[in-house]
């Protein structure tokens, strides 16, 4: 047993996960050795990678029971990639697979009766909705991992996780696997988070539904990476794989709230030229965009680039001049994917290269600003994004972890309340991020300042235009408009780890008793 | 003087508006325990806007209710709940009466005397819904001291007058000119009534730009996204507020020394630019400025 950075109390090894390496704090692990690699392979001639059907490339791929396979989420709810592989898979009478994606969404339900029969043994990654839920009930024999969007090519790069096969969702691919993420009705832009799969993985089969003659044009992950093509009828509805143009939310608290972050962001010492920033595709971020957009014109500043996931309001950025880049490892919306097709300001990066903290530099450390949401947070200023008040586990990290630890200034922003469960507590159920890399919580009731960031504190003072609420008025402030909260009761076995994006461990989360 | 630039209607029934309708800073509040509580829901509505004025925060706001009509079985019971627990205002709708406005200052000096409250602390605020009602304006502005502020109606009140209400308000134009004059002489406020269209940002700037200029101290609105749009145009530019500070200071200047004229960049001012500069200044939010 020990006790990590965040006060966690940990056991040494974990049952189905290994030995604990508790956090020791954000930037405090360093790591030594060498990268890992995938198998060597030598392909001399040959004009043609496509094969039949999935079971033929899964057959071609050495795929075994209990090996790992890993998939990208760049479908999103549209995707019918990873049912269809692991129906193929059950179908085939492999078991005990290890299911390593980069996310997993409300559409990879059909994947639970392949987790009751056996088929999938184990979770590497997010579970959300349903999978979260029979997760958090016990409902599989070795505890999930959760990981950020920089901790997962961490894990890969550095060989904590080996892919045995990656299966990647391809928009578009030529019959010699050269892959794109545009060109298709299932186009999706960037295809940022399979990058290093296709990589390290020992085995990598493109799955298309746009099956092109070689060679294709925009070509994301080129053909020396991919072994295998097959074509399918659909990748994914193209409903759920991207939205429509985003709209700014008219919902006055989100807008209240979002009016505060701008206004804290606009009295901080980043807000300059060349300001970088992260925003997301939430309402409250999307807004808080919008007021940062009217300051910049206001104060003639100008930015450097956008980072992460991108919508249109970014490309709008970048098309009128308040930055000069967008760096893109997940386009949101249609408008994203038209213009990283089109404009060569709009760069495709991978997850590695966004936000992995174990390479020469990721993207992450250069951005100024952040918004980010939690479901909790807490006196210390640590940030719960995986579980829900009642201890589920739903949510996946992210790049939650990275863009906190990367930025300049993380701004959590959200309502003080969601319904009657509060969102500031004296102490979170899950630590996903640290308080250590979290400047500042805005609610509708103000700005709630870290108080480590004494150079904010004295910036807000100044500029006189955000009111400053102390963070225990703020959990006063909860407490006296929900009432005490029934505690969270688990069984002592563990189903879920959740990693630093460094790999050491910074809390677990328990099986739930049943209520009675 | 207090700022009355935006009153926010908040419905009385609905505890997440009721407790953070203040966060959104406009002048005043107007919990609702009228049109939008349906008749089932009466009750229930004064309890939860009795105990939402007990805890008492409302930044800076100044906090009213909209009782239920003088007509209805219900004001009276509104009135018990809502004085005790806090309210500094009653905004009554559809008063055609001075005789009901002087009935209604009887009974709230009846129950401040019985909740220890000073008497005459609570204000009135008359909703003038109907054809009959406006053109008593002046003897219901006057038929209390309470009275601090006449207001017109929207949809009722064009209804009554047998129109509707247009994008334009051409309807409610001369109402709205003789609501101001009615208010000027009987020395209350003039607020206007509720922009109904909320998703419509330019039309309300525009109605806004033109009730401001007929003269009005301020206007109701039924939506938080209104009021920086509202007190945007209310709020003097900073040119204006430097010249009213001059003013005021040329003013006071000449009468520390005695003197009856003030000049201003060259220009002779009288009193009625005093007045209206030391108005500016309150606008903005400097009424430590004004003698």
């Amino acid at each position: 047993m020990s006790i990590n950075a965040v006060g966690r109390h940990l056991p040494d090894a974990i049952p189905g996960y290994g030995p604990v390496k508790p956090f020791q704090g954000a930037a405090a692990r360093v790591p030594e050795g060498h990268r890992d690699g995938g198998r060597l392979r030598a392909v001399y001639g040959g004009k043609d990678k496509v094969l039949p059907d999935l079971k033929a490339a899964i057959a071609a791929s050495g795929l075994q029971s209990g090996m790992t396979i890993s998939f990208h989420h760049h479908l999103r709810n549209g995707d019918h990639v990873i049912n269809a592989v692991v129906d193929a898979c059950a179908e085939m009478g492999l078991r005990d697979l290890v299911l390593f994606p980069t996310a997993l969404f409300g559409v990879h339900k059909k994947l639970i009766p392949h987790i009751k029969s056996g088929v999938i043994r184990r979770i590497m990654g997010s579970v959300n909705g349903p999978i979260g839920q029979l997760v958090s009930e016990g409902g599989m024999e070795d505890p999930v991992v959760l990981r950020s969007h920089g901790g997962r090519p961490r894990a890969v790069t550095s060989g904590d996780v080996h892919i045995d096969v990656a299966f990647v969702g391809a928009p578009t691919a030529d019959r010699y696997g050269n892959i794109s993420g545009v060109g298709s009705r299932s186009a999706c832009g960037s295809l940022g988070y399979a990058h290093t799969d296709a990589m390290y993985a020992d085995c990598v089969v493109a799955v298309t539904d746009n099956l092109q003659p070689y060679p294709i044009s925009r070509i994301s992950i080129p053909q020396h990476y991919v072994d295998f093509v097959v074509a399918v009828e659909s990748i994914g509805d193209p409903a759920g794989i991207v939205s429509g143009s985003t709209q700014i939310t008219r919902d006055p608290l989100r807008l209240l709230i979002s009016r505060y972050a701008s206004q804290l962001i606009e009295a901080s010492p980043c807000f300059k030229n060349g300001i970088s920033f992260q925003t997301g595709a939430g309402g409250i971020p999307l807004a808080v965009t919008a007021f940062l957009k009217d300051a910049m014109k206001r104060r003639n500043v100008k930015g450097s680039f956008g980072l992460g996931g991108i919508t249109g309001y970014f490309v709008d950025l970048l098309r009128e001049g308040y930055v000069e880049r967008l760096l893109d490892v997940q386009s949101f919306d249609l408008e994203a994917v038209k213009s990283i097709a089109e404009n060569p300001d709009h760069i495709e990066i991978s997850a590695d290269w966004y936000a992995n903290p174990w390479n020469s530099g990721a993207a992450v450390n250069a951005l100024d600003v952040v918004i980010l949401g939690a479901t909790e947070l807490d006196r210390d200023f640590n940030a719960n994004v995986n579980t829900e008040a009642d201890g589920a586990l739903l949510h996946g990290t992210g790049g939650h972890q990275d863009t906190a630890a990367g930025a300049g200034l993380t701004i959590i922003a959200q309502p003080l309340l969601r319904g009657r469960i509060p969102c500031v507590v004296d102490a979170v159920y899950s630590v996903t991020t640290p308080g250590e890399v979290v400047d500042a919580l805005v609610t509708e009731f103000g700005v709630t300042l870290n108080p480590r960031r004494t150079d904010l504190v004295e910036a807000c003072r100044e500029a006189k235009t955000v009111p400053l609420v102390p963070m225990e008025e703020l959990v006063d402030r909860a407490k006296k408009l929900t009432g005490p909260m029934d505690p969270v009761v688990t069984e002592e076995r563990i189903v879920g780890v959740i990693e630093w994006r460094d790999g050491t461990v910074l809390d677990v989360v328990r099986q739930l008793t049943p209520r009675k | 003087m207090s700022l009355r630039r935006t009153m926010l209607y908040l419905p009385g029934n609905n505890p997440n508006m009721l407790l953070r309708g203040h966060l959104f800073r406009p002048d005043g509040l107007i919990l609702d325990l009228e049109d939008a509580v349906a008749p089932s829901e009466k009750d229930a509505a004064r309890i939860l806007v009795r105990d939402v004025l007990c805890r008492g925060e409302f930044g800076g706001c100044e906090v009213t209710v909209r009782i239920n009509g003088m007509d209805t079985e219900l004001w009276r019971e509104d009135v018990a709940a809502v004085v005790p627990a806090g309210a500094t205002g009653l905004r009554v709708p559809k008063v055609e009466n001075p005789r009901d406005i002087r009935l209604l200052d009887e009974y709230l000096g009846e129950v401040e005397s019985h909740a220890g409250i000073a008497e005459g602390r609570t204000a009135i605020f008359c909703l003038l819904e109907t054809a009959l009602g406006i053109w008593r304006a002046y003897d219901i502005a006057t038929a209390s001291p309470r009275v601090a502020a006449l207001i017109p109606g929207g949809e009722d009140l064009t209804a009554d007058l047998r129109t509707n209400r247009s994008a334009d308000g051409t309807e409610l134009a001369t109402i709205r000119s003789l609501l101001v004059v009615a208010a000027r002489a009987a020395g209350v406020d003039a607020l206007d009534t509720v922009y109904p269209r909320v998703a419509d940002d330019e039309g309300l700037r525009r109605e806004v730009a033109f009730i401001k200029q007929l003269g009005f101290d301020g206007k109701s609105v039924i939506h938080p996204n209104q009021i920086p749009i509202v007190h945007d145009i209310f709020t003097p530019t900073e040119a204006e507020v430097e010249k009213a500070k001059r003013i005021v200071a040329a003013a006071r200047d000449a009468a520390a020394r005695g003197l009856g004229a003030v000049q201003v960049d060259g220009r002779m001012v009288d009193k009625p630019v005093v007045r209206r500069a030391e108005f500016t200044l309150s606008r903005a939010g400097l009424s430590g400025e004004v003698m």
